[in-house]
């Protein structure tokens, strides 16, 4: 697959045209909603004549369609923001171009990042990059088909509950969920403010680091982001391993538990120990999630009202314009959860719901806190089976949130997660493994990733 | 398991500003219940006791100087934004 050391700056032209190119040819996938051509090519000869130089210098890259970026509208797959042209780029993308990063489109996504599939795109599913019959997994779907399409070397995706690790595993590259607040979310369309992260696919560890390191680091117009930690290792010593018990129950698929203890066995070989922990809180996990994430959607997505910017429908008076305004365009899961959020925060209904699901959360933090006394880093499958029919899960939203129970815990707790690509199942299809650290671990994860690609 | 009656999912649809479709009802009825059926197995965890996390890295109040911060986004283009403007303002049906 292509690493971003295979582009030079001389080559800029020819590599982003090669790119946008491909892109073309692989349209049945629907990975992108826009291509952003023109302004590619123009970065890509400032590239060529010298005028912008950096690490990434006429390297192509695409961006999920929740990231403010300049080139086509940002659209977050919704028809409410259709032809949402931003004003300014979101800190992510603005330091990869610093660097000389060139995005050549915008990637498919479940609206609002509102799924597990990129199903629930208002403008049709991205198809999955090993099987056009499967999901590309989501929410950050199209992400992930563009490099594992070999498209790019490395794609934008947003993380709040699986969203960049669940399609990495379903398309076989690495998806890196960083530590809470380690990139700045300025310019990113906001769903749950307390999972909310920004992350990247890439086809290796090492390039993976490389975009972390770029896009990491405090900002002042995002609160909430880190002070600066995030310094790319490059080796790692012998690290004591938990294979968590509860992950690796009957609920897998059989095959991916194997690759998941294949992995194991490789980390033991590495020099590395693995024991078998327990995390016995995570089947409440999925509960918490579906309750605090739509809590903190219903109330970020208020701001589509219709009146400042986006779609806004024909009414005759105010409360007509803001009702048909959402009811146009939502997807049905955006309002599922909207109202989902709006009963938890009831009055009557929050010490039950929210307030317990944000104790219950504690209770998480707590035991994730007990086993990092003990051991470095935690290891378990990504996803409890590989990638799904198209259409299998539409009808049944549980069904579709379970996609992510693998994924939910390390969110909840912001803490750093890999997932990395550990084979193919009987049938072709990519499985991923997890591998979750204690926060402000990113680097180790990615460095312990990094050996075991040698290995 | 909790019942959610079409009156509920009416409230729903107006506390969130969502004017729903005849058909959209039932099906989010029968969604919304599910749903909260599947989340009401946190009432088996023990919280007594505990303190709630809402934020998980531990951040206080973060302070700044009260100093605009120049994003060189003119007042044009996001006037632009808008559905309908006039007068350097944006347009919005009568209310009163």
């Amino acid at each position: 697959m292509v690493k971003i050391a295979d582009y030079s700056a001389d080559a800029a032209v020819a590599n982003v045209r090669a790119a946008l190119e491909k892109a073309k040819q692989h349209e049945s996938y629907h990975a992108l909603l826009s291509l952003t051509e023109e302004r590619a090519l123009e970065r890509a000869a400032k590239v060529e004549s010298g005028e912008i130089t950096g690490k990434l210098a006429g390297v192509p890259f695409v961006v999920k369609d929740n990231f403010l970026a300049y080139g086509a509208p940002t659209t977050a797959a919704s028809k409410i923001l259709e032809s949402f042209n931003a004003p300014l780029q979101a800190t992510a993308v603005e330091k990869l171009e610093a660097e000389g990063a060139i995005c050549i489109g915008k990637a498919n996504l479940d609206a609002f990042a509102h799924g597990g599939s990129t199903e629930n795109s208002a403008f049709g599913p991205t198809k999955n990059a090993i099987d056009e019959q499967r999901v590309a997994g989501g929410s950050s779907g199209g992400s992930a088909v563009m490099t594992a399409l070999d498209i790019v070397p490395f794609a934008l995706g947003t993380d709040t509950g699986g969203s960049i690790r669940q399609p990495a595993s379903f398309n076989g590259v690495y998806g890196m969920k960083p530590t809470y607040g380690t990139v700045s979310r300025y310019g990113v369309v906001a769903m749950a403010n307390s999972t909310d992260t920004v992350g990247c696919f890439a086809t290796t560890a090492d390039d993976a680091a490389l975009i972390m390191g770029i896009m990491a680091g405090k900002d002042e117009r995002d609160m909430t982001t880190l002070p600066d930690f995030f310094v790319p290792e490059s080796s790692v010593s012998p690290l004591r391993i938990g294979l968590v018990k509860e992950s690796m129950n009957n609920d897998v698929d059989e095959e991916i538990r194997t690759a998941t203890q294949n992995y194991a066995d490789k980390l033991r070989a590495a020099g590395h120990t693995v024991e078998e922990v327990s995390l016995p809180i995570l089947k409440y996990t999925l509960a918490m999630y579906y309750i605090i994430v739509p809590a903190e959607i219903s109330s970020n997505l208020a701001r589509y009202d219709g009146i400042r910017y986006g779609h806004r429908a024909e009414a005759a008076t105010l409360a007509e314009l803001y009702g048909k305004t959402r009811d146009e365009g939502f997807v049905t899961e955006n309002k599922r959860r909207i109202m989902i959020g709006s009963y938890v925060l009831s009055s009557g209904f929050f010490d039950a719901y929210y307030q317990q699901a944000q104790k219950a959360r504690t209770l998480l933090v707590q035991e994730y806190q007990k086993l990092f006394e003990s051991y470095d880093v935690l290891l378990g499958p990504t996803t409890p089976t590989p990638a799904f029919k198209l259409g299998e899960n539409t009808d049944d939203p549980i069904k579709m949130y379970l996609a992510d129970i693998m994924t939910v815990p390390a969110s909840l707790a912001g803490l750093p997660a890999l997932s990395v690509p550990a084979g193919v199942n009987s049938s072709g299809l990519p499985i991923g493994v997890q591998l979750t650290g204690w926060r402000r671990d990113d680097a180790r994860l990615l460095a312990l990733a990094k050996s075991m690609e040698v290995n | 398991m909790t019942q959610i009656s079409r009156d509920d999912v009416l409230h729903l649809a107006q506390l969130s500003s969502l004017q729903l479709t005849d058909n959209e009802i039932d099906t989010l009825r029968t969604d919304i219940a599910n749903i909260l059926g599947y989340v009401e197995q946190l009432g088996e965890l023990d919280t007594v006791g505990v303190e709630p996390t809402y934020q998980v890295t531990d951040l206080e109040n973060v302070w700044r100087t009260d100093e605009v911060i120049d994003d060189e986004v003119s007042r044009e283009e996001l006037l632009a934004l808008a559905p309908a403007s006039a007068n350097n303002s944006v347009k919005v049906p009568k209310v009163l």
